[in-house]
């Protein structure tokens, strides 16, 4: 069909390999392309490498939909959905992966909030960059015509990538989009998708094996979890979510826990979060940052202080003095380190 | 990127993004810039070490000029980025 306008497609960029090839593939039919790029709080990308003290030879960190974006050379709409975000973590309609992954409602929800980008925007359809079979959940056959169907966009997301083994999409009956020149990719394998990236030139890419969501990550879900279960409740706020990526966590006990900085930029991250929460340090001795969260007792305090010795260069000292913080205050309190032996490992979260 | 200026940018805001994690930074930069006519300088003060590599990127795509962008020490980052058109 004839069209005055030219044909415009908003896609889903994650900043992967999929649907860079997905925007490629529309583009090179000369189809007006932008992406947006959806921020949950639990992306992996970038938090870690700001929290760690970097590896020797690692690259420097970056936005991956945005370098994506860059040299794709398309605009890229960065939106902040965290706060919606926090219903499909915790009450998610279609459950969780193997981990408190709710991949097929959060891909529900993006899809969703895509659309009324799209809309605002005044483009013509959705695309993404899914291949049938290629995550266990999300990507299942069945699934794919169950995601536009609850997302409200049934007919109106096309997937390049995989296209030739689905259903006609509307874009395509309506001649906006040639089907034969999409794909048919199906499965885990990665070999297609990366012919194809050299033969587009592109050759810059992140790792297709790394994950990019936190929720998918079974120590993460556990530290999750642990929260969900000392408060009595699935609810989390964005401190929550960011101080669980971060340290070592052990709970001594149900109404408290610590976080435990494991090199110098863990520690000053740590430091940040003291509000409402108690800050412990050893004066004068090189060791970790410890962070203390809940209700503890003046007992557990001393407790949480002898940890706090036991991770420092003065565990084998017979005495350490250790700095607490709290609320403005400060107070000093001498404690013996905690025996390696006195450390159960059910402590550890 | 241009040539880094002998003398920092002079700013008419400034945006205090320490203690964000990537992509807050650059989320909190296009809030910041949104209300503001073209041509006005942010200041962008960050310590997520991502800002070294989105931020040119980010200007690269969306018509803004990054002036500068310069470590302070400290892992901590300042930037002034010029609103475009």
């Amino acid at each position: 069909m004839a069209h005055q306008t030219p044909i415009s497609a908003l896609g889903l960029l994650s900043g992967g390999l999929d649907s860079m090839l997905a925007a490629r593939l529309l583009m090179d039919q000369g189809i007006h392309v932008a992406c947006v790029n959806f921020h949950t709080g639990f992306c992996i990308q970038g938090h870690t490498s700001a929290m760690r003290n970097p590896e020797p030879n690692a690259k420097p960190p970056r936005h991956d939909a945005l370098h994506a974006a860059q040299l794709l050379g398309i605009k890229l709409h960065m939106v902040d959905i965290a706060e919606d975000y926090v219903r499909i973590v915790t009450d998610p309609k279609h459950g969780y992966g193997s981990n408190l992954n709710p991949c097929l409602d959060c891909k529900i929800f993006m899809v969703r909030k895509a659309w009324q980008l799209k809309e605002a925007l005044g483009f013509h359809f959705l695309f993404t960059g899914e291949v049938i079979g290629q995550r266990p959940m999300s990507q299942r056959r069945e699934n794919l015509p169950h995601i536009e169907r609850a997302a409200g966009v049934e007919g109106w997301l096309l997937r390049p990538l995989c296209a030739q083994r689905l259903k006609s999409t509307e874009p395509e009956k309506l001649g906006w989009v040639d089907r034969k020149q999409l794909k048919g990719f199906h499965g885990r394998g990665r070999r297609a998708q990366m012919e194809l990236a050299q033969q587009m030139g592109l050759l810059d890419y992140p790792s297709p094996a790394g994950g990019c969501c936190f929720l998918t990550d079974a120590n993460y879900s556990r530290k999750l979890q642990d929260l969900w279960h000392s408060r009595g409740e699935r609810q989390y706020t964005m401190d929550d979510i960011l101080l669980l990526k971060a340290g070592r966590h052990l709970r001594p006990a149900p109404h408290f826990k610590v976080i435990v900085g494991r090199d110098e930029t863990e520690n000053n991250f740590l430091s940040g979060f003291r509000a409402q929460r108690w800050l412990l340090q050893a004066e004068g001795i090189p060791g970790p940052v410890m962070l203390v969260e809940g209700t503890p007792s003046d007992s557990d305090l001393t407790l949480a202080c002898r940890l706090t010795a036991r991770f420092g260069q003065g565990r084998h000292s017979p005495q350490v003095t250790i700095r607490i913080a709290h609320q403005g205050q400060e107070a000093l309190r001498q404690v013996a380190p905690l025996p390696a032996e006195e450390i159960p490992e059910s402590w550890y979260i | 990127m241009t040539e880094t200026a002998p003398h920092p940018p002079e700013s008419d805001h400034t945006l205090d993004a320490r203690r964000l994690l990537c992509p807050m930074p650059i989320l909190r930069t296009e809030q910041a810039l949104r209300p503001l006519p073209t041509g006005a300088i942010l200041a962008i003060l960050a310590s997520d070490p991502g800002i070294e590599q989105d931020l040119p990127a980010w200007c690269r795509i969306n018509g803004h000029t990054l002036l500068d962008l310069r470590p302070q020490g400290r892992g901590e980052w300042i930037a002034w980025v010029q609103k475009g058109e």
